[in-house]
């Protein structure tokens, strides 16, 4: 595991700051430990979800892997409505990423660059979505949502999922728009371009890798939502509704290789916006 | 440096305004007034059905358990990481990599991932079994055996969502300006006492959204209790999502969301409260 690979003791010891080796071998002890700590679920669901109906049964366990194929994955992917399923999960967590942006970054635009009147009502608006269990807010939709049609898709799905990724999408962009200088834009006006040019010709660059990070948070959020899109679907299930449905009556190396599949984008994403989530989060925080 | 006051700026945030309005307030006086309302006109029959159910009184317990023993527990370990990350000397990417993996984890997936390890022929019970602790396979998360699937919802919870306070924390880490605590040092202040005096008092508004954040999802925790115990332990977002889809009640499902609302708005002013920064306070 990766957690191996550095945790080798360092021969050099003629850095300038060094802990006493006692310490040190205890601070990489304990963080061999967390790294564990982290990556051994992660493991045992994988070996769960490769190791079919006699894996899951087999007792007693090792824990290094043994008969692992892709077959019980293949398999599961086969069973009816998981592809689908997939594919309604992909779905909504893409709308969720488009509503969140296309809605949230003129907001932080409009907070990063002009003061107006409202202004801190509207920041309490989005504040104040953070004292309530979002998620919830979907029992009551379950019965407008069947009046307008919206019942069982994954657009309405979105919608509810994009209530929790935009006001962390708002926030994040403001302070992506305050971090380009305005007089970049002002640049760009004295030299004729209207405002909507300087805006995508000036300032989008500039802050394109930071509005990836916050699409990628948003399809996280999405990706993973279990309560909002469990009760929102009956047939078109999201994957997550699926599994939370077929929780109770299905083999446990079914529910191993669903929850594989839901953990695996993660484990990817996190690594993508790696360098950003701390910004992200400091400014999503405050 | 502000722009002329015009429309630009209020057109700019009418569509998200509109959207909250929609999918945020509504459904907020919505669930309200749906656990008030029962066929003709207001009353409390919700709320007496909500309160007379078996459940109920589980349910509150056990929500409120898990989240007076998870959330201090996830603060003191994101803490603990966060200040051994702070003394490494390499490797510090690939280790803050792996320790916020479980930040992007669904709660569901990350009860799957614990069922793995603690079902009956899984890798818990396999580890006793070759210290010969036990004599076979044992069921860890039935009705018979409540404080090991709780201690197993515990367990799985700290793994999935320690890594969000670790994030809230470190990113409020780098904000405290070095020379506070090297000051202290030269001082002689011991690096328990720096924790302490510094580091802590600098951190609480950090602390404080870390504390909300988490303090409202472990009042709606749901999933990972239904991947490891089934109906087996009753949590206040379960008894709302079986009322609602199951039962077909949407007036005591509603009831429901309001007392998870309630309690987390309590929750989010008890933070505020209790860990107030004034602002000549920050640095």
């Amino acid at each position: 595991m990766t957690a191996t690979s550095s945790k080798a003791p360092l021969p050099d010891t003629s850095r300038t700051y060094t802990l006493p080796s006692a310490r040190r071998f205890l601070l990489w002890t304990g963080m061999a430990a967390l790294l564990a700590w982290v990556l051994v679920p992660i493991y045992f669901v994988a070996l769960g979800a490769f190791g079919g109906r006699t894996g899951v049964f087999r007792w007693p366990k090792s824990i290094w892997p043994s008969d692992l194929s892709f077959a019980p994955m293949m398999q599961f992917l086969n069973i009816e409505g998981v592809f689908n399923a997939l594919m309604n999960s992909f779905i909504a967590a893409g709308l969720t990423v488009v509503f969140s942006i296309l809605l949230g970054a003129p907001a932080g635009y409009a907070l990063a660059r002009y003061s107006f009147r409202g202004q801190n009502a509207y920041r309490l608006l989005v504040l104040l979505t953070r004292a309530f269990p979002l998620a919830i807010l979907a029992l009551p939709l379950t019965v407008s949502f069947i009046r307008i049609g919206l019942y069982d898709t994954p657009f309405g799905v979105s919608l509810i999922h994009t209530v929790l990724a935009l006001p962390f999408a708002a926030l994040v962009t403001q302070s992506l728009f305050m971090g380009i200088p305005r007089e970049y834009e002002e640049a760009a006006w004295v030299f004729g371009c209207t405002r909507l040019q300087a805006f995508v010709r000036i300032v989008l660059p500039l802050a394109l890798p930071g509005l990836a990070a916050t699409a990628i948070f948003a399809f996280v959020i999405s990706w993973n939502e279990v309560f909002a899109a469990s009760i929102l679907t009956v047939r078109e299930r999201t994957l997550t509704a699926y599994l939370l449905k077929i929780l109770a009556e299905s083999p446990l190396h079914y529910r191993f290789a669903g929850g594989f599949i839901l953990i695996i984008p993660s484990v990817l994403f996190i690594f993508a916006v790696r360098r950003y989530l701390f910004a992200v989060w400091g400014i999503a925080s405050k | 440096m502000t722009a002329r006051t015009s429309w630009i700026p209020y057109a700019l945030i009418a569509p998200s305004v509109l959207f909250l309005g929609a999918l945020f307030i509504v459904p907020l006086v919505q669930t309200i007034w749906l656990s008030f309302s029962a066929g003709e006109g207001l009353s409390l029959v919700n709320y007496q059905r909500m309160a007379g159910d078996l459940n109920f009184g589980l349910a509150i317990r056990n929500t409120f358990l898990l989240t007076v023993v998870v959330v201090p527990l996830q603060v003191v370990l994101a803490l603990a990481m966060a200040t051994m990350v702070s003394k490494l000397e390499k490797g510090r990417d690939l280790v803050l990599w792996v320790l916020t993996i479980p930040l992007g984890v669904s709660d569901l997936a990350a009860g799957l991932a614990w069922l793995s390890l603690l079902q009956n022929t899984g890798y818990l019970n396999s580890a006793l079994y070759a210290l010969g602790l036990i004599p076979g396979p044992v069921g860890w998360l039935s009705q018979e055996t409540p404080w090991a699937l709780f201690f197993g919802i515990v367990l799985a919870e700290i793994w999935r969502a320690t890594a969000i306070v670790l994030v809230i924390l470190i990113a409020g880490l780098q904000l405290i300006p070095k020379e506070f605590s090297e000051a202290a040092e030269i001082f002689g202040a011991s690096p328990w006492t720096r924790f302490r005096r510094i580091t802590l008092p600098l951190l609480k508004p950090s602390l404080q959204s870390a504390l909300i954040l988490r303090t409202v999802l472990a009042f709606e925790v749901f999933a990972v209790v239904y991947a490891l115990g089934g109906r087996n332990f009753p949590v206040l977002a379960g008894e709302a999502y079986t009322w609602q889809n199951e039962n077909q009640n949407y007036g005591v499902a509603a009831a429901y969301a309001v007392l998870i609302m309630a309690i987390s708005l309590a929750a989010t002013a008890v933070y505020l409260r209790a860990l107030r920064t004034r602002p000549e306070q920050l640095p």
